[in-house]
């Protein structure tokens, strides 16, 4: 369960640079996310972390050694791919023990420990099949079994449940998390889903353009993002952006845009003071905006679509040019087509500098 | 109803052409060579004119010491160059399935001696093989060494390093191209499970590769049984029986011995032991694919 540190890692397929020099602290058993859209670099680091692709400059430590030169099955790694991966020539007991017979485990050894983890991920009434006679969700359970009869330091998993379907995908992630509990080891999971994020990480790396943007806890990159991207990324529904300009009135500080006049929360107030920009985006989260009046900062939205999923609505709505999606309980009946007044808590707006994209 | 009908006859209308040369040019020699077996035949005669000899041809050439000896030639070569030939072809694709500079260009080279045409082939490794003025003997002589009796003493194994050089490309090539075509992430997978060079061929890519491969081996073998030209231009057969492969035989029987009956007799014998081949390759090809449709059909009852 060694520490990982990444030096200045960058990765570059002859001209162009995928990866910039990046710096990266895993520690010893924690649960760390890599999370971006596709293309950000992602599964690039993981691939580099577990010696599938060569390192171009900079250096990988595992506590402190460095392993960049080394090959994979040097670096104590297990690891679940996308596809799965498996010996399709293989039944499942042999595909889980194929790394056990290479390092020439005892045999009574390796049945147990197959015996163990198929049972654990139920999957033991399959060892004898092949791999092509399992279906999708199996096929992954296979794959997570084989990393985890391996007794390795640490477990790397890249977009393990993107194949699957929707409702698949959500047990397997809930499984995932109650297995990340009773193992003990460092992990690492790429995906591009944000929620899968959130809920699996310890730790969530944001990337995007091969920069890590923001690393963090759920709750920290959720609550304090530090720019526009990592807001946008983090949270469902996403959140909704209005270009706006900071205004002065009667010794407030408003911030006005097409089809609405927010005043700045006071805190955020005395932050913005120092910088002298006036031409931000505001963004919205769509549960700040409620419909229930309460005495807040009232905004006139314009009803396009109501979405019902049930306990919760999403309303489409738009704000003279800008669309804005609300979340509001389903109770109160909404009519799409229709102007209403609903009520923003503006202690939850956030304000970024239109140019650099920055939180201010 | 009518236009119903009409549509059913299209596809043959359109297949009809390619049906008629197939008949013309295959159905028809083939015919006319199982038909020809059955009779005593020499080429002044017309085949009308030609006395019905039942299976005389057939049981004459089973006890014939000469075609058992020609058979065995026959076989020894294929088996002999085949194995080789697909230990040299697949070794190679291994060392070569790898992105390194001017890669294309060694594999393009690598493919050349398939492309030339036999005859050339047989004269070149012909001049090769020379007792006094070939460039091995010469080689041979210049670092104080006898020469060897290439085409003499040596004459089934000279023509059988011939042979494996012309077609080991083919075997390298096809190899190649599974192994490219193997699922990366499956060998990914292997090298992060501990695998190391020698591994990963022998558990993964091998098994992997195996339907290709044998396929592979059977069209050779196919081809092997069927070589001329090359053995033709370099030892005529000789010395004596040593290097006379079937096909030699054959055009031999028609054209010097004068008797067609018998030569289409051996010809057929040596379609059977083709058609044998092609059916073992048929029947492997089938045997794959119910063995997919039953893995499928489990997977479907299991959703």
């Amino acid at each position: 369960m060694p520490k990982i540190v990444f030096d200045q890692v960058s990765k570059s397929y002859g001209s162009v640079q995928v990866l910039q020099p990046l710096d990266l602290e895993l520690n010893d058993s924690e649960f760390t996310v890599l999370v971006g859209p596709s293309g950000c670099g992602k599964s690039t680091t993981l691939r580099m972390l577990a010696g599938l692709e060569t390192i171009t400059s900079g250096e990988i430590y595992f506590d402190g050694k460095p392993i960049g030169h080394l090959e994979p099955k040097q670096r104590d790694i297990a690891m679940v791919f996308q596809d799965y991966a498996l010996y399709p020539h293989m039944n499942i007991a042999q595909n889980m023990s194929f790394a056990l017979r290479l390092a020439k485990v005892d045999k009574s050894e390796i049945d147990t420990r197959v015996k163990r983890v198929a049972t654990m991920l139920h999957i033991d009434h399959l060892l004898g099949r092949k791999p092509a006679e399992l279906s999708g969700g199996q096929r992954q359970r296979v794959a997570m079994g084989r990393a985890m009869v391996r007794d390795a330091g640490t477990f790397l998993f890249d977009e393990p449940l993107s194949n699957l379907d929707a409702k698949l995908r959500a047990k397997m992630r809930t499984e995932l998390a109650e297995m990340r509990n009773q193992i003990d080891k460092n992990m690492v999971y790429v995906t591009h889903d944000q929620v899968e994020a959130m809920t699996l990480g310890d730790r969530i790396v944001v990337m995007s353009d091969g920069v890590i943007q923001q690393q963090g806890t759920p709750e920290e990159l959720y609550k304090t993002p530090r720019n526009r991207f990592v807001a946008g990324f983090i949270g469902s529904p996403t959140m909704n952006f209005m270009d706006g300009e900071l205004t002065e009135q009667e010794g407030a500080l408003w911030v006005r845009g097409d089809g609405y006049l927010l005043p700045v929360a006071a805190e955020a107030a005395a932050r913005l003071a120092s910088h002298g920009t006036r031409e931000v985006a505001i963004g919205l989260r769509p549960s700040s905006i409620t419909n229930v009046i309460n005495g807040g900062a009232p905004v006139e939205l314009q009803i396009v679509v109501s979405e019902y999923l049930g306990a919760q609505s999403v309303l489409a709505t738009r704000c003279g040019s800008n669309e804005l999606l609300v979340e509001v309980a389903s109770a109160v009946p909404i009519q799409h087509g229709t102007t209403q007044t609903f009520e923003v808590n503006t202690e939850e707006m956030m304000i970024f500098d239109r140019e650099t994209g920055l939180r201010l | 109803m009518k236009l119903a009908r009409a549509n059913r006859l299209t596809p043959y209308v359109f297949m009809a052409p390619a049906a008629v040369i197939m008949v013309i040019a295959l159905l028809y020699p083939l015919g006319y060579m199982v038909y020809g077996s059955f009779r005593a035949w020499d080429p002044s005669q017309n085949i009308s004119e030609t006395e019905f000899v039942g299976l005389k041809n057939y049981i004459t050439l089973w006890f014939d010491p000469s075609f058992r000896e020609s058979l065995g030639v026959t076989l020894k070569f294929a088996i002999s160059v085949v194995a080789v030939e697909m230990v040299l072809g697949v070794g190679l694709a291994l060392l070569l399935d790898r992105n390194i500079r001017g890669m294309s260009i060694l594999r393009t080279l690598f493919i050349l001696p398939m492309m030339i045409a036999p005859v050339v082939v047989g004269l070149m490794w012909r001049y090769m093989y020379h007792p006094t003025v070939g460039t091995f003997n010469r080689f041979l002589k210049s670092i104080g060494l006898d020469g060897v009796d290439w085409l003499g003493q040596h004459a089934l194994l000279s023509v059988i390093i011939a042979d494996i050089w012309q077609w080991t490309p083919f075997i390298f090539i096809l190899t190649l191209a599974a192994l490219q075509s193997l699922p990366q992430s499956a060998l990914e997978a292997a090298k992060i499970d501990g695998a190391g060079g020698w591994q990963q061929i022998w558990h993964i890519k091998l098994p992997l590769m195996m339907p290709v491969l044998i396929v592979t081996c059977l069209l050779r073998l196919i081809d092997a049984f069927k070589v001329l030209e090359v053995i033709l231009v370099m030892t005529e057969g000789g010395p004596g029986l040593s290097t006379e492969i079937l096909a030699l035989r054959i055009s031999r029987t028609a054209t010097e011995f004068r008797e067609l009956g018998v030569a289409a007799a051996m010809s057929n014998y040596l379609l059977m032991l083709l058609l044998l081949l092609t059916v073992a390759m048929f029947a492997f090809n089938k045997i794959q694919t119910a063995r997919a449709a039953r893995l499928r059909a489990a997977v479907q009852e299991e959703d």
